[in-house]
């Protein structure tokens, strides 16, 4: 439905600079699908989205919406924004102070090029209305709402002229934690009953593990990984993918030989031996990074059987409710592993570490930082 | 305890009874004084409604009314248009050379008044303005093209003069709009002209209101333009026929007084709105999110128009000024540029100028009156502003509205009310340097108050309480803490101060005497006696130290981390 295809873009900052926002970046989203471009601050993730909206202007590449093009360097088109039929929630919202809730739900409607009679324009926008929960507050002043109500009227504003695709940059980023569990429950839900073709930005991790169907990781204004939340969370194709997306201890290795089966090699580290899984084939003696996530970690005072099984000791451990965050010494190295709080091993107890080896990720080490 | 806690009012106390004593003496004294006869040897004064029965019964006070408003109005509108259009080229638009602009534009801030109207009288009086020369040498006419000496001459130098001012208005106007409110009007769908319209303009009204306000009340309290253009021929307003009132023979202290609480009256309402409508517009300037850049609109070819707007009012506005007064100061006598008068280029002026004696002295008592006052003002009002600011005392808000009540008073009605104070107060103090001090002091303590508060919002509660956990008494606090935490406003406060105070010349017009005359009085007498190429000499003189200054607190402002000074 919506496909970039290497899209740069880059501007001028204040000082003068040229700063190289989004590079060769590329994807596609199926129609009806939500889609996440994930990344720190100033990793490109906006500047891509507002490419795609048209208010900024790419340096090359092409972007085409159900076989029509926006943008195309090389045949040289670029459709104004107002002319996209995007809907696009900012992430202050803007809200127009000087209008009602009616009268900013109602803009997009009321500038349109196709009439509407006062009579439809007024059924849409009380329908849309309805479906955030606004309705009964259509005449109150805009300036009067609280941050999720505004959130919701932003969303209305950008739902009401029935876009083709519907942008989304940060919309819950300026909400508070509590508030920003339950939007995204409801973005979800509008998102899926209304199937609509969505692009999301956020910096939020488990936000884009919750709402998307294909996340995109960027750094530094390339595209890192595409994948499906679980793809992305399990096979992080790279230290960056695996360090940004939720937490995890880095070990490194080398390969000493491969396994016959499902890509398993065996390695050598600081831990000792481990068995471990790469997508990417690996040779002898190549130099490798492991990736184990803390919660893939387990810990039992008995020494299980099978491999990839070390002794450590308890250096430190705290308390967070559902589970526990140990700090296990192993030789010279500190893992971070999060148990279930019924584990009761004590600071400076003996504990065995064992650690799956299809939970024991490989990953391309060719950008070590 | 108790030693500390003295010290703290022994500072507190003359803080508080210096900014009551600074707004309201001198102002409730024209008050009560519009009501009396004058007191004279003869006769002690009475309570009259006379001055105020004489000063609305005639004619001439409607014609005064409506000529100070049209003037007002005239160059608040000039200087608002010249002023949005520039601020909107430069903040939206992709105009070349922008910020090299931005910086030249604020260069006619520096330019006295009385400098830029004289430079105007060069360049555009029926008899030897440039402009009208050159044209009728071009046409072979003999016809006046310009005339600066009218209503519309006003508005012209008036309005041009104070268009820098909307433009930084303007421009903040701009900026502190949330550009994604102008944006995500695109996104659904409107285009250029309707998101101006819908959005854009509907967005900025309340700072429109409140600019157009600022510049009105600004103007009508003016006193070069007018005194300079309108009483040659015998177009009044109010602030030249206050000054007309006093300096004519006897003087008619009653009727200034009358005319200056009508003055008073227009500002005070003008200022008095002008809150309501930024109050009202404050929930309009939300400034959130991320604030992206905004995208400038690409103008395409239309840009070198745009660019070419930026020159000519350079041109108008700095170069053509300042250049035909560096042609003043080469002559021996005032003639107008031409080949035959290159021949006379002299520096005679600028001999005397140096040889000047009263100037030797005024340059002394502008430096003396500039740097105490800014002293004084920022030091008082930090106290102030801690008070109001940092503290939960009943009645600071009177506090508050007293120190900005110098606002409201134009600087003719200010020279006017500490002029007649001390002239029945003997007290030692009329006709020496200390009646321009106190008057300075009143005049400008807004202007500590604005910096002082600024920075004082800033500094977090947490940092004093800290001091005074660790032990430090108030005192102490104050010195140690809270002054070099204010240290980067004061010291552009004080500039900024010292910078306006060498300019000051319609309070000081009142209150000079024959040795205590300023540097823009030095240049007043030139005018009045007709010696225009000596005048040319000093201002172009004073023009440059005034820049260098403006250019040595922008570098103060880098080094010290100082917000600029406007």
């Amino acid at each position: 439905m919506l496909k970039v295809h290497q899209l740069c873009t880059e501007y001028t900052d204040a000082r003068g600079r040229v700063v190289k926002a989004a590079q060769d970046v590329s994807f596609e989203v199926p129609s009806g699908k939500l889609f996440t471009l994930l990344g720190p601050s100033g990793c490109g993730k906006t500047t891509t989205l507002r490419s795609i909206a048209g208010l900024e202007r790419p340096r090359s590449g092409e972007i085409t919406v159900d076989d029509s093009v926006v943008y195309s360097s090389s045949t040289n088109v670029f459709i104004a924004p107002n002319r996209r039929d995007f809907g696009m929630v900012f992430q202050s919202y803007a809200i127009w102070p000087h209008m009602n809730v009616y009268q900013n739900a109602a803009f997009p409607l009321e500038v349109r090029h196709r009439n509407h009679s006062r009579q439809e324009i007024r059924e849409k926008v009380m329908r849309v209305l309805e479906t955030v929960g606004l309705a009964a507050l259509a005449d109150r002043e805009a300036t009067g709402l609280s941050g999720g109500q505004q959130q919701r009227l932003a969303l209305a504003r950008a739902l009401v002229m029935e876009p083709k695709l519907l942008l989304l940059d940060e919309p819950l980023s300026n909400l508070d934690a509590k508030l920003r569990e339950r939007m995204r429950f409801e973005l979800k839900r509008l998102q899926q009953e209304l199937g609509l073709t969505t692009v999301y930005v956020t910096h939020d991790q488990s936000e884009a593990l919750a709402l998307s169907h294909q996340i995109a990781v960027m750094n530094e204004g390339r595209i890192m990984q595409i994948g499906a939340p679980r793809d992305i969370y399990e096979r992080p194709a790279n230290r960056f993918v695996a360090d940004f997306v939720g937490t995890t201890n880095f070990i490194e290795a080398t390969v000493a030989s491969g396994l016959n089966g499902a890509g398993h090699y065996r390695m050598q580290t600081a831990l000792g031996e481990l068995v471990a899984r790469s997508v990417a084939p690996l040779s002898n003696g190549e130099h490798a990074l492991l990736s184990v996530r803390p919660e893939d970690i387990q810990l039992s005072q008995i020494r299980p059987d099978g491999v990839n099984v070390c002794e450590g000791i308890v250096h430190a451990k705290v308390f967070l409710g559902e589970y526990l965050d140990f700090q296990v010494s192993v030789g010279e190295r500190i893992l971070l592993a999060r148990a279930h709080p019924s584990i009761t091993t004590g600071v400076g107890e003996r504990t065995y570490v064992h650690v799956p080896p299809e939970k024991c990720i490989a990953l391309n080490d060719s950008q070590r930082t | 305890m108790q030693a500390r806690s003295d010290f703290k009012w022994a500072t507190i106390a003359p803080s508080v009874a210096l900014t009551a004593y600074l707004a309201i003496v001198p102002l409730g004294f024209l008050l009560w004084q519009s009501f009396f006869t004058p007191r004279t040897a003869a006769k002690i004064a009475e309570f009259t409604l006379d001055n105020y029965r004489v000063a609305y019964t005639s004619a001439e006070t409607a014609r005064l009314f409506v000529n100070s408003v049209q003037y007002a109005a005239g160059s608040a509108v000039f200087a608002f248009c010249v002023g949005a259009l520039l601020a909107w080229m430069n903040e939206r638009t992709n105009t070349p050379f922008k910020t090299l602009f931005f910086a030249l534009a604020l260069i006619p801030l520096i330019i006295p008044g009385i400098l830029f109207t004289v430079s105007w009288i060069f360049l555009a009086s029926p008899k030897i303005g440039v402009i009208n020369l050159a044209l009728q040498r071009l046409f072979g006419t003999d016809f006046v093209f310009v005339d600066i000496y009218s209503i519309w001459g006003m508005i012209w130098v008036d309005g041009l003069h104070y268009s820098p001012m909307a433009f930084l208005l303007m421009t903040a106007a701009f900026r502190s709009m949330d550009p994604a409110l102008e944006e995500s009007a695109m996104m659904s769908g409107a285009g250029v002209l309707q998101t101006a319209w819908r959005i854009t303009l509907k967005l900025a009204y309340p700072a429109i209101a409140a600019t157009l306000l600022i510049l009105f009340v600004r103007s009508i309290e003016s006193f070069e333009v007018p005194a300079l253009l309108g009483l040659p021929v015998g177009i009044h307003v109010f602030t030249s026929s206050i000054y007309q009132a006093i300096h004519q023979y006897p003087s008619q202290i009653g009727l200034a007084c009358a005319y200056a609480m009508t003055l008073l009256l227009i500002t005070t309402g003008g200022i008095y709105f002008q809150s309501r409508v930024s109050q009202r517009g404050s929930k309009y300037s939300t400034i959130t999110g991320k604030g992206f850049r905004p995208r400038p609109i690409d103008l395409g070819r239309w840009r070198y128009f745009t660019a070419a707007v930026f020159v000519l009012y350079l041109l108008l506005i700095v170069v053509l000024p300042f250049l035909v007064l560096v042609w003043s100061s080469l002559q021996k006598f005032y003639a107008p540029p031409s080949l035959a008068a290159l021949q006379n280029v002299t520096l005679d002026p600028y001999r005397f100028v140096f040889g000047h004696a009263p100037l030797a002295a005024s340059v002394w008592n502008t430096l003396l009156l500039a740097t105490g006052s800014a002293t004084v003002i920022m030091l008082v009002t930090s106290v102030i502003c801690w008070i109001t600011v940092k503290t939960k005392l009943p009645g600071r808000w009177l506090l508050d509205t007293l120190a900005s009540v110098p606002l409201m008073l134009p600087g003719i009605v200010l020279g006017l009310a500490i002029l007649i104070f001390y002239l029945n107060f003997k007290i030692g103090v009329y006709g020496t340097l200390w009646i321009l001090f106190i008057a300075y002091l009143t005049r400008f303590l807004p202007y500590g108050m604005r910096y002082n508060t600024t920075s004082m919002l800033q500094i977090h509660k947490e940092l004093e309480e800290s001091a005074q956990m660790s032990g430090a008494s108030w005192l102490t606090t104050f010195r140690r803490i809270l002054l070099p935490l204010l240290k980067p406003g004061l010291i552009a406060g004080w500039i900024y101060i010292v910078i306006v105070s060498t300019r000051e010349l319609s309070t000081s017009i009142l209150l000079y005497s024959p040795g205590t005359e300023v540097v823009s009085i030095v240049i007043w007498e030139l005018w009045e006696n007709g010696q225009y190429v000596e005048l040319s000499a000093l201002g172009v003189l004073f023009i440059m130290a005034l820049f260098i200054l403006v250019m040595v607190a922008q570098l103060a402002g880098r080094s010290f981390g100082v917000k600029e000074a406007h």
